[in-house]
């Protein structure tokens, strides 16, 4: 029995922690209170937010490709989940990432919505 | 004739060992600090520097480089524990605090003495910080001249 628990938990753990793309959209829009727009995230996504660079700056206007870092030249894998099935798999890289990122970008944390909306665009992408 | 031979050898694999910056695996450096540029060789800088470096994560060159304490301190204690393997030179800067770029370091400025600043500038190249473009394998901890190729 007690080894029965122990599996089930172990189980329960290894799915809980491996997530979808669509996981993260369904959080989002959540937490968000709405809908996504695809078409919002792409605005988004390809135009600057206030910062010197916007996403595209690093993972290009079409993130099925791989992208380049603006500063150091490193090659980044693409960024959607149709190019690159690593991408939206971790959540804990994920809120890292959105962390990062959006104060690179935008000198502030993102919103729900516009992590929606991002998420959105990407999962269209193919 | 035969005893040349061996001191010969020593010789060899001494200055090979002076530009072998490799170590162990450790993949929490591998996955943190290697997303946006090559993996540093934590030898180096002075422990200091990495120090001074990990603990200020969300002003790293510009970029919020932001870990979660766990790993930020994991990955501290790895660089500090292989730091300042080799003579890095002068570590700190006029004021006294510690350099955080390798490439103000006087051992990096004495290895590259006969590099010119237009060759570090080639679209080929980028930037003195891009050590892969000419050390062809540089990530994996080799910085021999032998593997050296500067590119046009």
């Amino acid at each position: 029995m007690r080894r029965t628990l122990a599996i089930a938990a172990l189980l329960f753990s290894a799915t809980a922690q491996a997530e979808t793309p669509r996981d993260f959209l369904t959080r989002f829009e959540k937490e968000a209170g709405g809908a996504a727009s695809a078409e919002r995230g792409g605005r988004f996504f390809n135009s600057k937010q206030g910062g010197e660079w916007s996403c595209a700056s690093c993972h290009t206007e079409r993130p099925t490709q791989t992208g380049r870092h603006a500063k150091t030249d490193k090659a980044i894998t693409p960024l959607a989940p149709a190019a690159n099935a690593e991408r939206f798999t971790d959540a804990a890289k994920v809120d890292k990432w959105f962390r990062r990122n959006c104060n690179d970008t935008a000198n502030r944390l993102c919103s729900a919505q516009e992590k929606a909306d991002v998420m959105a665009w990407l999962l269209a992408l193919k | 004739m035969k005893k040349l031979i061996p001191a010969a050898l020593l010789l060899a694999a001494l200055s090979a060992q002076a530009d072998n910056y490799r170590l162990p695996k450790n993949p929490a450096f591998e996955e943190e600090c290697a997303s946006c540029h090559m993996a540093f060789p934590p030898q180096m800088l002075h422990a200091d520097s990495w120090r001074a470096m990990m603990g200020d994560l969300s002003h790293h060159f510009g970029s919020d480089a932001s870990l979660d304490e766990k790993r930020r301190i994991a990955i501290t204690d790895f660089l500090v524990a292989n730091a300042n393997g080799r003579k890095t030179g002068t570590t700190r800067d006029a004021a006294g605090k510690p350099l955080l770029r390798i490439t103000e370091t006087a051992r990096f400025a004495k290895k590259h003495r006969e590099i010119a600043a237009a060759t570090f500038q080639r679209a080929s190249i980028k930037s003195p910080a891009n050590c892969t473009a000419c050390h062809r394998q540089a990530a994996t901890g080799d910085y021999s001249e032998r593997s050296i190729n500067i590119p046009k």
